[in-house]
């Protein structure tokens, strides 16, 4: 399938969303044995109860993981120059991340077209949980 | 509080093998489904010398070496208070299957919001391949609730 090119995008078109289904602890655990994050308060209820919290949550790279799949589902990956993330909220088990971007730039820069990208993850509340932007190159 | 000498120290370099079978787990478990990431063959017909890291991997390849965990401890952070804040990438080549990455962090910030009930741990990185090319620059926020 071809991906996008600099002159089929137009700034404000929207990107495919990428829909997660609801997280769960299953998700949880293999991420953080795959990503290196061993962190318990994503994995053990027992340690994110005693540090007050009232369950275990997504790690964020977890939905930065996702945010990047929207990317790359959209173009190559060779072609990322640059992602970069706010976390802004908390992912708990059930939510439903929805991954969104928009077109907001196109420029050139280092001799090659690029885009610029608005992107955004929230759940199926509206809870916004990661903001950011990418510079995807197209042909 | 964290004290601002640790700002501008060096967090040393750790080296890491980029293994296959490591990047098909994570690419199965932030649910990945293109093919490119699982199968050789089709990572080759894509052009990939081997099966690519995913734009978010090296910062897990970081956290493999212990140095942010590491650190944390040091400056006697619990790992119940942290929580990830910011997290960006540069990317200037492709990391696939074999590569050895070598990281450099370097502390670059340290400050606090609300009277010192957060504070901020702001951290960037280089990673580099077996080649000496330059693959990736990182910035991490870690937010610690005091």
């Amino acid at each position: 399938m071809p991906g996008p090119t600099f002159d089929s995008v137009a700034v404000g078109d929207d990107l495919p969303a990428l829909l997660l289904p609801p997280l769960d602890r299953t998700t949880l655990a293999l991420f953080a044995g795959a990503s290196g994050d061993h962190n318990p308060v994503h994995i053990d209820l027992d340690v994110a109860r005693s540090a007050g919290l009232p369950d275990v949550f997504a790690q964020g790279m977890l939905g930065m993981a996702w945010v990047a799949r929207l990317l790359t589902g959209w173009a190559p990956q060779a072609q990322l120059r640059r992602l970069g993330v706010r976390f802004v909220g908390i992912t708990q088990l059930g939510n439903m991340i929805s991954c969104t971007g928009r077109i907001v730039e196109k420029l050139e820069a280092d001799g090659e077209r690029r885009v610029l990208i608005d992107l955004r993850a929230a759940n199926q509340f509206g809870q916004t949980k990661i903001v950011g932007e990418a510079l995807v190159a197209l042909p | 509080m964290i004290g601002a000498q640790w700002i501008g120290r060096e967090l040393g370099s750790s080296v890491l093998l980029v293994e296959r079978g490591r990047l098909k787990f994570f690419a199965k478990a932030m649910g990945e489904t293109n093919p490119i990431y699982f199968d050789e063959a089709a990572a080759k017909a894509a052009g990939y010398a081997d099966v690519p890291a995913p734009p978010t991997f090296l910062f897990a390849a970081d956290l493999d070496s212990g140095l942010i965990f590491n650190l944390l401890d040091q400056m006697g952070v619990a790992l119940s208070k942290v929580l990830h804040g910011e997290q960006s990438f540069e990317y200037f080549a492709p990391v696939v299957a074999g590569d050895v990455i070598t990281f450099k962090s370097t502390i670059k910030n340290i400050y606090s919001k609300r009277a010192g009930a957060l504070e901020f741990i702001e951290l960037e990185g280089l990673a580099v391949n077996q080649q000496g090319e330059s693959v990736a620059r990182t910035r991490n926020v870690t937010v610690v609730r005091n």
